[in-house]
């Protein structure tokens, strides 16, 4: 078995998940060859071919022609399966490389079940195992399920790829950089997060409270965010802040993966949710099961007393 | 300029899932269903563009699914839409993305939108190719993971969430699709009058059959609920011993309180 493996590259470095990459192919026990629109100054650290392009010239983001480009490795190598990381990067380009080789593909796969492919559905409360009706196939792996197992080591066998046009119907304008943090929750021992299940933003002072009692900042999820409960700053989160508190205090938070992201790292983690099947009880040392606005009350006057 | 929207009905997340009979989907039984999320932004996101364009652009919205789907198109005409398309298919669910993507692009081929908005994924099933598939069978470009869009003469400007909080600003020229991530826009709540209004536009049918002849390229083997970890203790009951429980606990085992 062959794979193509698809690095990332943004904003002129490569990404660490670019190695795993390598480590889903080596789980898969398939040989690899790599392909990478970036530079020779950020080369991954890889034995083996791969197919480089300059980012220089084709862009970061620009699907079509990185479509193109990844269409001429797998012409020269013909793989398996073409693995890309389920990222903005991944998800967006994965799907035009399928539909050009008429692969199937398998989104976020987040482990291996004899020789098919396990994936989430619901919110992580079912899982499904998924197999591939083409030849060739086309995967994307969830970021944190296949993690290297030591320091990336090796040289890679660059090869230049080129097209003969650089025509793109999308232009792509530049980076905007994430929005100035006002609270620096990287370096609060505790961290209290309100999620949907606080009900409505009247309800967040309750959660608030909670945090000022143990002496720690509000976080929030994605969801609250959204609806204007909470400012952006204090999002926990894949497209908010990664945090490693000594507490973590989950309120009325289900537990979507990018959540988990952000907070799995806290020494100590206690989920309050009246549902007892929430995913955020995979990770959670305590699962308190009740509801947030009767519990949380509760307990804060309990800690301040 | 005529607009496509594309929606579908899913499960309340909330609830509790269980397998079908066949293994391969969760039995619908006990479950509420609803617009999926995601596909909210996108018809708040073609409302207000026909708002900013006078009201000139016509959107049809689109929804593959059984009887039931009709509830998730009504909701979307009464936030805006002028007409709908229901593709009507009880077995929607052993189709794959590759299929249900054949079924939307076969529709939309002959009917030449300019602009064709998605979810970026679906709450249930969650692939993110759907809307992708679709731009490739037609051919338009498209733009994923929308958080911000704005359109002027014929280009639209798009906003892509990127991981860590940065975003990535790009122009696409029309016809294209964008698929729209949460926190695009504030969807719409129906007002009542639109409500009643709504019950007035068309909902034409179509059955999955006139649609699509394309097998499938992946298929669900099993579904299941994912193994338990083990994970953590469980405090259940009444709340003033889980109180005193969790204090305990964290007494015990962290250093924050004393």
């Amino acid at each position: 078995m062959k794979a193509l493996l698809i690095g990332e590259y943004r904003q002129g470095k490569l990404l660490d998940t670019t190695y795993e990459l390598k480590a889903f192919a080596d789980r898969l026990g398939a040989d690899s060859v790599m392909l990478l629109v970036g530079s020779d100054s950020e080369l991954p650290k890889y034995d083996g071919t791969l197919y480089l392009a300059d980012a220089a010239k084709y862009g970061e983001y620009n699907p079509d022609q990185h479509k193109q480009l990844v269409l001429q490795a797998v012409e020269k190598e013909n793989p398996d399966c073409i693995v890309f990381v389920h990222s903005s990067y991944g998800w967006d380009l994965a799907p035009r490389v399928a539909v050009a080789l008429k692969a199937g593909q398998v989104s976020e796969i987040v482990a291996l079940n004899e020789g098919a492919y396990e994936v989430n559905a619901c919110n992580a409360k079912l899982r499904r195992t998924v197999t591939p009706k083409s030849g060739r196939c086309v995967l994307t792996i969830q970021a944190g399920a296949f993690t290297p197992s030591g320091e990336p080591q090796g040289t890679p066998q660059p090869e230049r790829l080129e097209l003969s046009g650089t025509a793109s119907a999308i232009e792509f304008v530049g980076y905007e950089a994430a929005e100035q943090k006002g609270v620096d929750l990287s370096k609060a021992e505790v961290i209290v997060s309100a999620g949907r299940g606080v009900g409505k933003k009247d309800n967040v002072p309750v959660i608030a409270a909670l945090a000022s009692a143990l002496g720690g900042e509000l976080g929030a999820s994605r969801p609250v965010v959204d609806a204007g409960w909470v400012d952006h700053s204090h999002q926990v989160g894949t497209t908010g802040q990664t945090v490693s508190p000594k507490l973590y205090v989950a309120c009325g938070i289900s537990g979507a993966i990018q959540h988990l992201a952000g907070m799995k790292k806290a020494d100590f983690i206690v989920a309050i949710n009246k549902d007892k099947d929430a995913p955020i009880g995979e990770i959670a040392d305590v699962l308190v099961v009740a509801d947030v606005m009767q519990f949380v009350p509760a307990f804060t006057a309990k800690c301040a007393r | 300029m005529k607009i496509l929207v594309c929606i579908k009905q899913v499960p309340d997340m909330e609830s509790r899932f269980r397998p079908n009979g066949e293994k391969t989907w969760y039995d619908e039984s006990d479950l509420a269903f609803r617009m999926n999320e995601y596909d909210e932004y996108a018809v708040e996101q073609a409302v207000q563009l026909k708002e900013q364009l006078g009201g000139e652009p016509e959107i049809t919205v689109l929804s593959i699914g059984p009887e039931r789907t009709v509830e998730a198109i009504k909701k979307a005409l009464a936030m805006g839409g002028d007409r709908a398309v229901h593709i009507r298919d009880d077995r929607y669910y052993q189709k794959d993305p590759w299929q249900i993507a054949s079924m939307i692009a076969s529709y939309a081929k002959g009917e030449g939108f300019d602009l064709i908005f998605t979810g970026m994924q679906s709450q249930d099933r969650g692939s993110a190719q759907v809307g992708v598939i679709v731009a490739e069978l037609l051919g338009v470009s498209c733009a994923t993971t929308l958080v911000g869009f704005s359109y002027d003469g014929g280009t639209i400007t798009v906003k892509r969430e990127l991981e860590g909080g940065i975003k990535g600003v790009a122009k696409l020229k029309l016809p294209a699709l964008v698929t729209c991530q949460l926190g695009l826009n504030t969807p719409r709540y129906p007002t009542l009058p639109n409500i009643m209004k709504a019950k007035k536009k068309e909902i034409a049918s179509l059955t999955a059959a006139e649609l699509t002849g394309e097998a499938e390229l992946t298929a669900t083997a099993a579904i299941y609920p994912p193994a338990k970890k083990g994970g953590g203790l469980v405090l259940e009951g009444e709340i003033g011993a889980q109180v005193d429980r969790l204090m305990g606990i964290l007494k015990e085992k962290t250093a924050v309180l004393r």
